[in-house]
């Protein structure tokens, strides 16, 4: 596996050498880029503490609270602050790959529903026709200290 | 069920009227939530009738089955326009549309779909009279700008089950489409706010984009209130939810602005809080289940490009299969709105500004008038709006009759008004033909006169016969009348009229009594 993955290397390598880049995408780089940005350009790294913890979980309800899961936050943090050192200034922002299409309508006929036995097939708990669902929104319960290298605890 | 209607100034009851201690300013702005009439949903195909089974009008999408899209609803589109259209928006050639993210048991994605940085319309304005006669001298035009116009999705129904400590949710409302109308915070007190939405929905019925049934959950009304005192900056605001009629708009503004008042004189601290207005106990109460700040992560909805509407002559892209929304083939389509109503009427038939907005608010009172006058043009408008809104309107009242299952016609009406106004019978009559109509009485005005002999008596030799005769028959009132006790006129008066049964022509009467009387004194 190795030797392919270094044979297409090769492979690749040469040809941007050739210039023979219309085999490629252009939006490939013709000489390899290593680094993104300049790191001191950075802005600093953002710390986790354990309000916004406790804010992330109710808000998303994943539980992450433990010092493996918030090293992998940080790092995702960092990885898109690298953004922040590319000069955007006079570029229009993007807001999905789909911006140049236009929305298809559709017209205003009845084509589905009446299928309540498939809707509620999945659902675990239903009563005469209802689904169930626990009551409001149960608020997490806060715990100690959410920086300890214990596993995750369950919560809800 | 209709109500009985009643009549529209008498039955309001201006909200007790304590006015705010002059140094206190109140902010409301309003929210609403109005459901478009469509077949379908706005991004699938399930149906929207009212009070279907529960769970029926449920597609995959609605009920957020992985591996399903949103796929936009013409229909909704042009509703969205017509109404940004009517309110003098601005209406945005592309929107696009977002995810609004919280979780709820009526929320099966987990997000909802909704417009909120690019909407599809923008800066519109809506103009309404603001009058409670209780309350106000005289009516005054007011004016509340409308931020933005959105298309939306509903959420699902919750029943709430509270000894077993548990929801029923019923997904047939989830995915309806709405439109979200922000207004600035620009109203003062409760009844502007009823006033505003009292015309919007006029207008809204106007255009047929939305039933307005509040009591269907079709028109929700939300309110942002709070208070300040003159010169200092705003206050914190609460919002007040749970409104269900335009009444209980005016009474929720006013209840909550007068909490705020006695909260912050008594020292305490306004929070910003959800309050649901409560119509039992009339007042609003914290809601529980929204306590913290929410934060909806808003982003763009990745599978829906931007909705693009044809504006200004453009013409359809060639690439897409279906046609565009095109907004300046449906302004032409747009119908006549109530203010245009209201301005011909009084530049047309002359009749008064307070007149001209009741006969617009009741759509069946405009109707009749407009059978009334359409049929014969010699007929006093003035004397036509006098009947329909004082008279016609009590004598309902009184029965408990509504005006929309009543089977009478402007034909009728007409008449009456024309035997009115050529003086053959008296008000008195005419109120005793119009009740006679409302029962039900197949037979025309003018046959009803003939065969009750309801005829107006306005022969003066006949009027002095009987005025003679009632002063001869009643000498001691006629002798407390010449000692000074005028008051004992009426009871002549009164007297004259029971002899005629009530067919006598009042003013000649009173004329013919005064001169004999005064003779009489004279003697």
């Amino acid at each position: 596996m190795n030797r392919l993955l270094k044979h297409n290397t090769t492979l690749i390598k040469f040809w941007c050498l050739q210039g023979n880049a219309r085999l490629l995408n252009s939006k490939i780089p013709p000489i390899p880029v290593v680094k993104l940005t300049d790191e001191n350009n950075l802005p600093p790294q953002t710390k986790i503490n354990q309000e916004t913890i406790e804010l992330l979980e109710r808000l998303s309800l994943v539980d992450f609270a433990n010092k493996r899961g918030i090293e992998r936050l940080e790092d995702a943090i960092k990885f898109a602050d690298l953004i922040r050192g590319i000069d955007t200034s006079g570029v229009e922002p993007m807001i999905s790959v789909l911006e140049d299409r236009t929305l298809y309508l559709r017209d205003d006929i009845v084509t589905e529903g009446n299928c309540r036995k498939e809707v509620m097939s999945n659902a675990a708990v239903t009563e005469e026709e209802y689904f169930v669902a626990p009551q409001g929104n149960i608020p997490l319960i806060p715990r100690d200290s959410l920086l300890n290298d214990n596993k995750s605890s369950k919560q809800k | 069920m209709h109500l009985p209607l009643r009549l529209p100034h008498y039955s309001l009851v201006g909200v007790a009227s304590v006015p705010l201690m002059s140094h206190w300013k109140a902010v409301v702005g309003l929210e609403v939530h109005a459901q478009i009439t469509s077949t379908s949903k706005l991004f699938s195909g399930a149906g929207t009738e009212f009070g279907a089974p529960v769970n029926t009008n449920v597609s995959l999408f609605d009920a957020a089955i992985p591996g399903t899209l949103p796929v936009l609803n013409r229909r909704c589109v042009e509703a969205g326009v017509l109404t940004a259209l009517a309110l003098s928006c601005r209406v945005n050639p592309v929107s696009v549309f977002d995810r609004k993210h919280y979780f709820y048991a009526d929320l099966p994605a987990g997000y909802q779909i909704t417009q909120h940085r690019l909407p599809l319309a923008q800066e519109g304005e809506l103009e309404f009279h603001v009058f409670i006669p209780d309350v106000h001298h005289k009516p005054y035009i007011k004016k509340s700008c409308i931020k933005q116009l959105q298309l939306e999705q509903d959420s699902g129904k919750l029943l709430h089950d509270e000894e077993a400590c548990r929801s029923l949710v019923d997904l047939s409302r989830a995915g309806i489409p709405l439109m979200e109308l922000v207004f600035e915070p620009d109203l003062e007190d409760g009844e502007e706010a009823a006033a505003l939405v009292k015309e919007l929905i006029l207008i809204l019925q106007c255009l047929g984009t939305c039933s307005c049934k509040m009591e269907e959950g079709a028109l929700r009304v939300d309110a942002n209130v709070s208070v300040h005192r003159e010169g200092e900056p705003l206050g914190v605001r609460s919002e007040v939810k749970n409104i269900g009629s335009i009444r209980a708009v005016a009474h929720a503004v006013k209840y909550e602005i007068d909490r705020q008042v006695r909260t912050l004189e008594s020292g305490g601290v306004v929070v910003n809080e959800t309050r649901a207005w409560d119509t039992d106990s009339r007042q609003t109460v914290p809601m529980r289940d929204k306590e913290e700040k929410q934060d909806y992560r808003y982003m763009p909805e990745p599978n829906l490009p931007p909705l693009r509407v044809l504006l200004n002559g453009q013409h359809a892209i060639p690439d897409i299969k279906k046609d565009c929304v095109n907004v300046d083939c449906l302004r032409r389509k747009l119908p006549e709105l109530p203010r245009e109503t209201r301005e011909k009427l009084i530049n047309q038939y002359g009749i008064s500004a307070e007149s001209a907005v009741i006969l617009v608010n009741e759509n069946n009172l405009l109707k009749h008038f407009y059978g009334i006058m359409g049929e014969k043009k010699s007929r006093d408008p003035k004397l036509s709006t006098n009947i329909l809104i004082m008279e016609l309107l009590t004598i309902l009242n009184k029965n408990k009759l509504s005006l929309e299952t009543s089977p009478f016609s402007s034909y009728s009406l007409g008449e009456v008004v024309d035997l009115l106004q050529s003086k053959k019978v008296n008000l008195v009559t005419a109120r005793k033909l119009l009740q006679e109509i409302v029962s039900g009485n197949p037979q025309s005005p003018s046959e009803m006169v003939e065969k009750y002999g309801w005829a107006q008596i306005t022969d003066s030799s006949e009027i002095e016969d009987v005025c003679t005769a009632v002063i001869e028959q009643n000498p001691r009132l006629v002798e407390q009348f010449c000692a000074g006790k005028t008051k004992v006129f009426n009871s002549l008066v009164g007297k004259v009229a029971k002899i005629t049964e009530n067919r006598a022509n009042m003013a000649l009467v009173v004329k013919v009594l005064r001169d004999k009387l005064s003779k009489i004194q004279n003697s």
